[in-house]
């Protein structure tokens, strides 16, 4: 693994098509695999994964439920008839679009700020990684992987309420910030298996640093953006304690936080929050199921660099 | 996540990177200015956004400020009260105890579904995004489906066993499970993916050369397998640990640190002194006290698991 770290990513993938061993057979091409099927596997896998799903189908047929078939069976029953107003009233009480926008708005802020600045910090320590300033930032980032969220919150809210940053904009800014630390690891072990000849092919053609980075080094960090893109996003549409703390304004709600919110309101109308937890789930779930492979692939990538 | 882990051997190996680094540093002493644009932006947004509220949470931790108002200097004064708090010590067990059971068995449950999905199995790569669906799904908004399924499904399901009959949420000494079981149910999705790119490192011909031998499955298990993916078992044991310490979501949705103080991780019991509790300055005292035992914790499990790593 420490020796893949240093191969280029582009001579590996060569390298892979090339020598279809092992090791590839083991993996995505599952025609090339000529072991027998293995049903004990087969048959823990699913029923694993039927545990995954439970919590889903709870939620769904709670949400279409009249209250007073729920409070006759254990949830579990199908519903019948299928009440739809659950949806409607769930949406009105939370005022959903609201919220759905301002969690959107946080998340595709984040990202795109993350892509951004992440991989620019990165480029530079990783070229730089032999200077002790670089590698003192790197440390200095590094560290901070060690200090746990609670020891900042309580002096944050306060900085950020003096700051006029209680809002989604401060959000945005903190995911930014707070991603730095774990994206610039991501990205820099990717960027040191890039070979500098590329870059400095470029910079003799009288390319600026600038110009290489958007030219030449930004494009081949695509697999990366997309693992750093993934986990940031799944972080800024699920993330609770933090717009929590910060957010004051009820305008700024997100969908977590929203449901947190009206949990007290909905007190025992179980149909009606499952309507509302259904519809705060199903934008990133949907996005997940149409993107599955590539949000999969994204992960397992970030995680063997 | 291994990213981790490679970074710190990698910069403290050199690897080729290094040879490079003094080619370059023959040429030129300086770097181009761009490099220094690129990366003093983010060093001074990270100090004021992260280092300065670090900062003035130890600095307040010596003071009796209550979160407005005046303040003066108390000393150390809080450190030694936290110590004799029972409602402070009673956090630390809950979110010990959890952290330790939920690690354990997400560890144990994601590497053996991990195991299967790695098998011959038919569909693999349907499955492989059934698991990963917990990732997606907002911890606080999945827990309300549990707190549900915990407190009206499961007492008319298991109606003859009185642990469940009476709603698992509201009895003091096994609330802690249920918050387990939605704990590692979350986590697990994205260990399994972790532990699934382990095993796809290790080279096939390791398996049949094993198995011409004559070695049984689980001897594979125990002689190949773990030994090859002990890199990415120490990721993993260490990141679940550090998350679940700082339980937050899962208690917050299940039982609100119920019933009484029960299940009060550390955090909450942060969240509810510091924000209305007028205790800001005692607090950041329990979180200055938190960070330093997760990063003993961290450091610790890092020094004994990756003594025993293979690497080849």
């Amino acid at each position: 693994m420490t020796s893949a770290t240093n191969v280029a990513p582009q001579l590996e993938q060569e390298l892979d098509a090339i020598t279809a061993d092992g090791r590839r057979k083991r993996q995505g091409d599952r025609d090339t695999d000529t072991r027998k099927t293995n049903w004990w596997a087969t048959a823990l896998i699913v029923a694993c994964s039927i545990t995954v799903l439970i919590p889903l189908y709870l939620s769904v047929v709670v949400a279409l439920k009249t209250p007073a078939q729920l409070t006759e069976g254990t949830g579990f029953e199908l519903p019948n008839p299928i009440r739809w107003e659950n949806f409607p009233e769930a949406w009105e009480r939370t005022n959903f679009p609201q919220a759905l926008a301002n969690t959107a708005l946080i998340t595709v802020g984040s990202v795109i700020f993350t892509l951004l600045t992440s991989s620019i910090v990165a480029y530079a320590i990783a070229r730089n990684i032999h200077r002790p300033f670089f590698k003192g930032v790197f440390f200095y980032f590094l560290a901070a992987l060690f200090i746990p969220f609670p020891i900042i919150m309580l002096p944050l809210v306060k900085q950020t309420a003096i700051m006029g940053l209680d809002n989604q904009a401060g959000m945005i800014i903190l995911y930014t910030i707070y991603g730095l630390s774990l994206n610039i690891f991501i990205y820099t072990a990717y960027i040191r298996s890039i070979p500098i000849e590329l870059e400095e092919a470029a910079r003799m053609d009288g390319a600026s640093t600038w110009r290489v980075f958007w030219s030449v080094v930004f494009p081949l960090l695509m697999p990366m953006n997309a693992t750093v893109g993934i986990l940031t996003c799944a972080w800024a549409w699920n993330d609770f304690i933090m717009p929590l703390v910060v957010l004051t304004d009820p305008s700024a709600r997100t969908l977590p936080l929203a449901q947190y919110v009206f949990q007290g309101q909905f007190n025992t109308d179980y149909t009606v929050a499952f309507a509302s937890y259904l519809m705060a789930m199903a934008p990133l779930l949907i996005v997940y199921i149409f993107s599955q492979r590539w949000v999969i692939s994204g992960v397992t990538r970030g995680s063997i660099k | 996540m291994t990213t981790l882990t490679e970074a710190v051997r990698s910069s403290s190996t050199g690897g080729t990177a290094g040879k490079r680094a003094t080619r370059v540093r023959s040429e030129t002493k300086r770097a181009p200015s761009a490099f220094y644009w690129m990366v003093w932006p983010a060093v001074i947004a990270f100090a004021l956004f992260h280092t300065l509220p670090v900062l003035v949470g130890i600095f307040f931790s010596f003071t009796n400020y209550p979160g407005y108002g005046d303040w003066n200097f108390v000393g150390l004064s809080n450190y030694v009260n936290l110590f004799k708090d029972s409602r402070i010590l009673n956090a630390y067990g809950f979110s010990f105890l959890f952290a330790i059971v939920a690690t354990v068995l997400t560890n144990v449950i994601s590497l053996a579904i991990a195991l299967g999905l790695n098998a011959k199995i038919k569909a693999s790569n349907f499955w492989r995004g059934v698991f990963f669906v917990p990732y997606v799904l907002a911890i606080l908004v999945i827990g309300y489906v549990f707190q549900f399924f915990f407190s009206n499904s499961l007492p008319k399901i298991l109606s003859g066993i009185p642990l469940f009959a009476d709603n698992i949420l509201t009895n003091e000494s096994w609330a802690w499970t249920a918050v387990v079981a939605l704990g590692v149910w979350q986590a697990c999705a994205f260990s399994i993916i972790i532990y699934l790119s382990g095993l796809q490192t290790i080279p096939g011909e390791l398996y049949e050369a094993a198995s011409i031998d004559g070695a049984t499955p689980w001897r594979q298990f125990m002689s190949i397998t773990f030994p090859l993916i002990s890199a990415f078992l120490t990721i993993n044991i260490v990141l679940s640990l550090k998350g679940f310490l700082q339980v937050f979501d899962q208690v917050v949705a299940l039982t609100n640190g119920g019933p009484g103080t029960a299940t009060e991780s550390v955090t909450l019991l942060i969240f509810r002194g510091g924000f209305s509790g007028g205790e800001f300055a005692y607090q950041s005292a329990n979180a200055v006290v938190f960070f330093i035992v997760i990063t003993i914790v961290s450091l610790l499990q890092f020094r004994v698991l990756q003594r025993r790593e293979a690497d080849f």
